[in-house]
């Protein structure tokens, strides 16, 4: 768990948090804007056979190859195929000190703006479909509710935890 | 990430300092005269010394220091070298060793014994030479200290009464830098001294007046007297004189000197030590070198690697576009450069062997010692040069080899006696470049490899039935099976049976073989056959499905076709019949899911390590491609079948192949067919 101490941002003082808006389908997630490197177009992908189906697919990203993640999957929402708007989001976590580089297929990328700790909600226990340990915080806004995605959480099992937890509910697959 | 600790740039100059003191040692074992190595050693002693006490290393200043006035001794012709000295010695640089890794203050009683022997050893020889005249010797000193040293509380006259302590003195301050009064700083030293100490004083004592304020202070020592007398080898023997200043013997002479004299923070100034002291030491040997982080030629490697796939994008584009000249003769230009700078910055991570290698002399003298058996180690091929990354996993592999040539392999001097071989048994090492591939052998005259007992010991581990037929070189690779030690008694160097298949486990992890000749009663040869570089590999580019992927050229064998028709017959039973031999295959379509339909041509990729074959079934053989290895995210870390993935000419990814895996799933569905039938 020390990846999540160490990823993870804090609200600040004032109870501020930059983060990274995007949709994945319907729904509107944020992750932390420090972990973002770059949103880049879509790459052309190679898939792995064997992997993880969270991370089925690995790309070239200016040099290094680097894993492309279907965040839709954690989520447990439907597949669709690709659009203008989608875009890659390449997060960087620590894992136990080695920065990693993962991207985040997304539908479409809309900013980075700041969220207020006031607004926001930890998961509620009931009427919630996705796991609760993926989800940092429910954040109201006027547009309607952001889900601040838990990303250490999402990849642990695959990076440290392996063989502990499992991958994904198997209710998600 | 590019600050660099001093602490851990000192501990990897100290190891490095450490080796040749010891290598030093070694040889002079042989020779024990020789006045070269004799200095080269003190040297080595003496940076030890100065450098620990920088590094706040006060244990292994202090061990050290008796070390070095033992040598210094040696080298004054007021003791001889004898084998006891040296032995003490190397024994001590193990508990150098011990206190460079650790803070070493529970070994104190430990160092002590040591310098105890040294005493002894000391003591024990007789003094051959009388010394020097002691009218003829001295000192003449030039310092001066930083500006605001009296602000950080010390002393200056306290420092010349020390020195007066070691013999007599005359002091003369220099005081051409006092500025005019109207400038003055009341609390800035800026008075100099010139000291002339005459009397019989080891350097060492005068510096150690000065040792902690050496980093910053600029100080000259100079010997009057016998540098001045004209007896050649009495000079020989006598420090150098600082007309020659050797680097290594005298850091705080050299280093401070090269900063400028006013400092205004000490801080900045120790920070840039360690970076510019090993340079400094290193370059008499080496001649220009600079030192480097390995991660800094990575990050070198990478961007290389990058440059030369976006080249050969623009050579596409170039050949593509059948317009402009121009744009053609620019791309073949670049790519001309990217494979000139590939070439360059592959050179600049080989490491010559002989890095590997002198680690070994120590370690058979140890074990000679320890067994009581005469052995010699010679070696060549040192120059060979090998990727850095990959002599480092060398080197405890080679250990192992090497101490089970000398404890399993050469015999006690009485039975070797009566088997009418020289007494003293003979391993050697050697390494050598055969095409992309370098091969270490380990060669001993000992007994060599029992067949019979091999086979009992097989037999009892069930690895192989009584009656089973197993060729010769079968039956000697079952010693790299875990847990299996032919030698009757367990000694504390080897016989536990562990090891042997680590070995075999690591040579593998690096692509390389490992193959074992033995004639009984004549000796031993282990050769190890590893690739020059982990970075880039020749491939064989093959295309499954939608996917392309890199199988390692150095394990295919050959390449068959797959007619539909045999394709269709072998559906029942994956093998195929190769001369005689029944080779399982694996059709990678299905192991990958690709959910295509199969090629019309599909190709059989034979595949060996070792004794073991498979068949990969492809759907195309791209052809060979030049491969460099990128390594898998950690997240796919648990998907065992890809050893990396590389970078292909138009950008897109190809996966390599882990032979040994797969050649493991080849023999599982092996074994069920074997099963089934």
């Amino acid at each position: 768990m020390t990846m999540e101490e160490t990823s993870q941002t804090e609200w600040d003082e004032d109870g501020w948090l930059e983060v990274l808006t995007f949709d994945l389908q319907t729904e509107k997630f944020a992750v932390e804007a420090v972990l973002v490197r770059e949103i880049l177009d879509l790459l052309p992908e190679t898939v792995v056979p064997g992997a993880d189906r969270l991370v089925a697919s690995v790309a070239n990203f200016r040099g290094k190859i680097i894993p492309i993640a279907d965040l839709r999957l954690a989520f447990g929402l439907p597949f669709a195929d690709s659009t203008m708007d989608s875009r890659i989001v390449v997060v960087e976590l620590d894992v136990d000190g080695v920065q990693t580089q993962i991207g985040i297929r997304t539908d479409k990328v809309h900013e980075v703006t700041t969220l207020h700790r006031d607004a926001s909600e930890p998961p509620p226990t009931v009427g919630l479909r996705w796991r609760r340990d993926y989800i940092r915080e429910l954040v109201r806004t006027p547009q309607g509710v952001i889900v601040l995605a838990n990303l250490a959480r999402i990849f642990d099992p695959l990076l440290g935890g392996r063989g502990t937890t499992p991958v994904l509910a198997p209710a998600l697959l | 990430m590019s600050e660099t600790d001093p602490v851990a740039a000192f501990r990897v100059e100290a190891g490095e300092v450490l080796e040749q003191v010891e290598q030093g040692l070694l040889d002079l074992g042989h020779r024990l005269d020789d006045h070269d190595l004799i200095d080269a050693v003190f040297r080595g002693l003496h940076t030890l010394k100065g450098s620990g006490a920088m590094f706040g290393f006060d244990a292994l200043a202090s061990f050290t220091h008796h070390c070095e006035t033992a040598f210094d001794r040696v080298r004054k012709n007021l003791t001889p070298a004898t084998p006891q000295l040296i032995a003490v010695i190397l024994s001590a640089q193990d508990h150098m060793r011990a206190l460079i890794d650790g803070d070493g203050t529970e070994r104190k009683a430990e160092g002590d014994a040591i310098l105890a022997k040294l005493q002894a050893a000391l003591d024990g020889a007789p003094a051959p030479t009388p010394a020097p005249a002691p009218a003829e010797q001295g000192w003449r000193l030039s310092l001066r200290l930083p500006p605001e040293a009296m602000q950080n509380g010390i002393n200056p006259l306290t420092l010349l009464d020390e020195l007066r302590t070691l013999g007599d003195c005359r002091v003369v301050a220099r005081t051409e830098q006092v500025p005019l009064l109207g400038d003055l700083v009341p609390t800035h030293c800026m008075i100099g001294w010139d000291v002339e100490l005459r009397g019989a004083v080891a350097k060492a004592d005068i510096e150690d007046v000065f040792i902690f304020v050496m980093d910053d202070m600029d100080l000259q020592i100079e010997q009057i007297g016998p540098a001045l007398c004209d007896d050649a080898r009495n000079a020989a023997a006598a420090p150098a004189p600082f007309a020659s200043p050797s680097p290594s013997a005298s850091p705080s002479a050299t280093t401070p000197a090269s900063l400028p004299a006013p400092i205004d923070d000490s801080r900045p100034a120790n920070a840039q030590e360690p970076a510019a002291a090993p340079n400094g030491r290193g370059a008499p040997k080496t001649g220009e070198s600079v030192r480097v982080p390995a991660e800094r030629l990575d990050l070198l490697m990478d961007r290389v690697g990058e440059l030369v796939i976006v080249q050969s994008r623009l050579s596409q584009l170039a050949h593509s576009s059948a317009a402009d000249v121009a744009l053609h003769s620019i791309s073949e230009e670049i790519e001309r450069l990217a494979s000139e700078l590939r070439d360059t910055v592959m050179v600049l991570r080989m490491v010559p062997v002989a890095t590997l290698f002198g680690r070994f002399r120590r370690l058979v003298h140890d074990i000679a010692r320890d067994t009581g058996k005469t052995i010699e180690l010679s070696t060549d091929g040192e120059t060979t040069e090998v990727d850095k990354t990959v002599i480092e996993r060398l080197a405890d592999p080679l250990i192992h080899l090497i101490r089970n040539a000398c404890d399993h392999g050469v015999e006690h001097p009485e039975q070797r006696l009566a088997a009418g071989k020289p007494v003293a048994g003979h391993v050697r090492l050697s390494a050598r470049q055969e095409g992309g591939e370098v091969v270490i052998t380990i060669r001993d005259d000992g007994h060599g490899i029992d067949r019979d007992r091999v086979r009992a010991k097989a037999e009892s581990h069930g690895l192989i039935q009584p009656a089973q037929v197993v060729s010769d070189q079968e039956l000697l690779q079952m010693i790299f099976h875990p847990g299996f030690s032919t030698a009757p008694q367990i000694t504390s160097l080897s016989g536990r049976g562990v090891g042997m298949d680590v070995v075999k486990r690591t040579i593998e992890s690096l692509r390389g073989t490992i193959d074992v000749e033995s004639v009984l009663g004549q000796g031993s040869t282990v050769s190890l056959r590893i690739p020059l570089t982990l970075a880039i590999i020749d491939g064989l580019l093959i295309r499954v499905g939608d996917g392309r992927y890199v199988i390692p050229l150095g394990v295919v064998e050959e390449c068959i076709e797959l007619s539909l028709e045999e394709d269709l017959r072998s559906r029942g039973r994956s093998f195929i019949t190769l001369r005689d031999r029944l080779v399982p295959f694996v059709r990678l379509r299905e192991m990958f899911v690709t959910g295509t339909k199969p090629s019309v041509h599909q190709k059989i990729v034979i595949i060996a390590t070792g004794t073991e074959r498979v068949g990969l079934v492809v759907d195309q053989i791209i052809g060979s491609h030049q491969t460099v290895i990128k390594p898998m995210s950690p997240v796919h870390c648990n998907v065992p079948t890809f050893a990396g993935a590389t970078i292909l000419g138009d950008g897109g990814v190809a996966l390599i192949l882990d032979v040994v895996q797969l050649v493991a799933l080849g023999q599982h569905q092996e074994e069920r067919l074997r099963a089934v039938a």
